[in-house]
């Protein structure tokens, strides 16, 4: 069971916690706005995808189970 | 197809054989509009399916696709309304905010009983006892409109009551969700699907939304059978369509044909094997340079492919091109590539609905860069920045906004790319600098405006 | 003598970490109105605002818990553990300590949506959210009212400077939101801040 994090692209307002967050997996474009990794998010790095996520002020981040 | 959970319910019976070859969807000649009594003897009564699985079954024998430009087999659609929970709430799609297209509100002059009847039809597949007309902002319509639902209602002919809601006049106002937004009040901009299926009115009520176009389809399979709709289109893509034409000599019709006609024979284009003399085609109407495919989420092909090339998506799709909601035009060769899509692509970019930072931020950079391409001597950066933009931009908004104007832009630069070398020696081979592709007057100028 | 001296310390410990309390919301609020305007700390990354936020909100209801559980169990004063949480009930003082007692149970929701955001919807808890702008000032009027403290001296200092700065913080809020662009006409501004075409062909 993998996870991918995704962003909501509506919610999103580029507040960019995410990004200092997980830098493995999410950039910031040049206005700001996070480019999410589509890869499965490595077990080692789960917590720190799941404190992005509880993070981003706007709930625009989330882990999504793909089987 | 259908679902493999559930058993396929005994086919639809024909009530009569269909009419033999085309128009189907228009009258066989003239534009009047058909009233109820003329359109009743012109097809017989409107045949309820009986079971909310019936249709479906039809729909999927007869491979009716959708005609609001996404082409999803309509069976899936109303297998996914008859098994949703509540009923969902059942909306024909009539907004066409493409510009460019004049189709849906030609049929909804022409045929409005055909595309009521197929909103009856889908109302009944959804278990539903309301729909909604959903059309764009405009006096007479509406007034027509309004006429047709109340002569049903006075003969007792609907089953579902019909209400009708303007649409804003805005390129994304017929986008699924944005209708479904529109519907619960608020204003008429897309919203974030992470999940496939029905959209769905917070909180929880899903929508089965159709065009009008593929309504008017139904209205007919329900009639004539899936065999009659097969016997025409081809065997992957069967059926008729209306397509909105630009001709080269500035006229503009709707027609209905069947899919996968040639582009030439559309456009009248004359068949020449490509040849030194560059991408200029004869045409009926004039020399065409290139011909635009699919509207202006579609793409651009030059004259010579396309003159050999069918409306279809299994020709068009390898192609990078779709058939979309049937917009064909034909640039006459007296104009500049480059400058109509830079017109197009500056529409686009402010038709944005503003939510997603890579559209409203991506598609004006864009179009500014565009619009250096399309003028003389541009910047050397205008190409690579517009090159990085469109990478940023497609694939990151809600909706498809992003996606299709830079598949729009991508194939201007292929298909123009000799005209671009021509601008950066400060040439062009544009002598006209008329507008030719058509674009709206006035621009949003506040969120009232998708309300 | 140490029955006095007993009540006499916790007296004190409830009024000391009132003050307390009311300092930490009001720098939560300010926090707060940072976050939902993207404003930075200088030096520090953008999620430590966030992450401050969410601190300061937890240890205010450390110190929250303290300053009731101290009245409650001071004798001299009597504070039934129900007016904590139900308003206007208590013997002593009832009107200001009702009040205490509704920011305490505004405090509560929004803590325990903010606990339980991931698993409601975005709007709902925005909606929770927006109850902070009546907590806050319920807080500050029940320090205020509740003891003679306020009445002046550094206590009376302190609660000022809060209300100063919960106040320029607002103001700077709704300045920020002022200058907003609309949504429907962000395209616009960005296509007008592109320079345009030199000549035409």
């Amino acid at each position: 069971m993998e996870e991918r994090l995704r962003v909501n692209p509506v919610a999103c307002a580029g507040h960019g916690a995410c990004a200092e967050l997980l830098p493995e997996l999410i950039t910031l474009d040049e206005w700001g706005y996070p480019i999410a990794a589509d890869q499965p998010v490595p077990r080692g790095l789960r917590r720190e995808a799941r404190r992005a996520v509880s993070n981003c002020p706007a709930l625009a981040l989330a882990l999504a189970r793909v089987a | 197809m259908t679902d493999s959970l559930t058993l396929p319910p005994p086919a639809l019976a024909p009530a009569a054989p269909g009419p033999a070859g085309l128009p189907r969807l228009l009258p066989a000649a003239g534009t009047v509009p058909a009233d109820l009594r003329a359109h009743l003897a012109r097809h017989g009564p409107l045949r309820y399916a009986g079971s909310p699985g019936r249709l479906a079954a039809e729909a999927a024998a007869a491979g009716l696709t959708g005609r609001g430009g996404a082409a999803f087999p309509v069976a899936r659609k109303l297998d996914a309304a008859a098994q949703a929970r509540p009923a969902p709430l059942v909306a024909g799609n009539g907004a066409e905010g493409e510009p460019a297209s004049s189709k849906d509100r030609s049929l909804l002059w022409i045929s409005p009983h055909l595309v009521l009847d197929g909103l009856q039809l889908a109302a009944e597949a959804a278990r539903s006892t309301t729909a909604v007309l959903y059309v764009q902002r405009n006096q007479r319509l509406h007034a027509r409109l309004a006429q047709a639902i109340a002569e049903r209602a006075a003969a007792g002919v609907d089953a579902a009551r019909v209400d009708l809601v303007p649409a804003p006049e805005r390129f994304l106002a017929g986008e699924e969700s944005a209708l479904v937004s529109r519907l619960t009040g608020r204003p008429a901009v897309p919203a974030y699907r992470p999940v496939r299926g029905l959209p769905r009115l917070a909180p929880g009520r899903p929508a089965l939304v159709q065009n009008v176009e593929t309504l008017a389809h139904l209205a007919l399979i329900a009639r004539y059978g899936a065999a009659w709709f097969r016997l025409a289109g081809t065997e992957s893509e069967p059926g008729s369509m209306l397509a909105t034409l630009h001709l080269p000599g500035g006229r503009t019709s709707v027609t209905e044909v069947p899919l996968g006609i040639g582009l030439a024979d559309l456009l009248g284009l004359d068949t020449v094997p490509a040849g030194p003399g560059g991408d200029i085609v004869p045409s009926a109407g004039g020399p065409v340079r290139a011909v635009l495919v699919g509207g202006y989420h579609g793409a651009w092909l030059p004259a010579a492919e396309a003159a050999r090339l069918p409306l279809a998506n299994a020709a068009l799709r390898p192609l990078g091109a779709a058939v979309g909601a049937g917009v064909v035009a034909a640039l006459p060769a007296g104009r500049c590539g480059l400058a109509e899509t830079a017109r197009v692509a500056r529409y686009l970019a402010l038709e944005s609905a503003g939510q997603c930072g890579p559209c409203f931020n991506g598609l004006p950079r864009i179009a500014a860069a565009l619009d250096h391409l399309a003028g003389p001597r541009p910047d050397q950066r205008a190409r690579a920045d517009l090159e990085r933009w469109a990478g940023l931009a497609a694939g990151r908004g809600a909706c498809h906004h992003p996606d299709g104007s830079v598949r729009f832009i991508r194939s201007a630069l292929r298909v123009f790319a000799a005209e671009a070398g021509l601008h950066e020696r400060g040439r062009c081979s544009g002598t006209d600098p008329r507008p030719f592709l058509p674009l709206p007057a006035g621009r949003p100028a506040s969120d009232a405006d998708w309300s | 003598m140490n029955a006095i001296t007993g009540s006499t310390a916790l007296w004190y410990a409830s009024r000391a970490t009132g003050v307390v309390s009311l300092l930490l919301l009001s720098l939560v609020v300010m926090l707060g109105i940072l976050v939902n305007r993207q404003g930075r700390l200088p030096g520090l990354p953008s999620f430590a605002v966030t992450g401050l936020h969410r601190s300061l909100s937890l240890l205010s209801v450390l110190f929250i818990g303290v300053h009731v559980a101290t009245a409650v169990i001071d004798p001299y004063v009597s504070i039934r553990l129900a007016a904590v949480v139900i308003p206007f009930v208590s013997a002593y003082e009832p009107f200001w300590l009702g009040l205490g007692a509704v920011a305490l149970d505004l405090v509560a929701a929004l803590i325990l949506t903010s606990l339980a955001r991931a698993r409601m919807s975005r709007r709902a808890w925005r909606g929770i959210h927006w109850l902070a702008y009546a907590a806050w000032p319920l807080a500050v009027v029940h320090s205020l009212g509740s003891s003679s403290d306020a009445r002046g001296g550094l206590v009376l200092g302190v609660l000022a400077g809060c209300v100063l700065a919960v106040a320029a913080a607002l103001a700077w809020r709704l300045s920020r939101a002022a200058r907003e662009i609309p949504r429907a006409a962000r395209a616009a501004a960005a296509l007008s801040h592109m320079p345009a075409r030199k000549a035409d062909l």
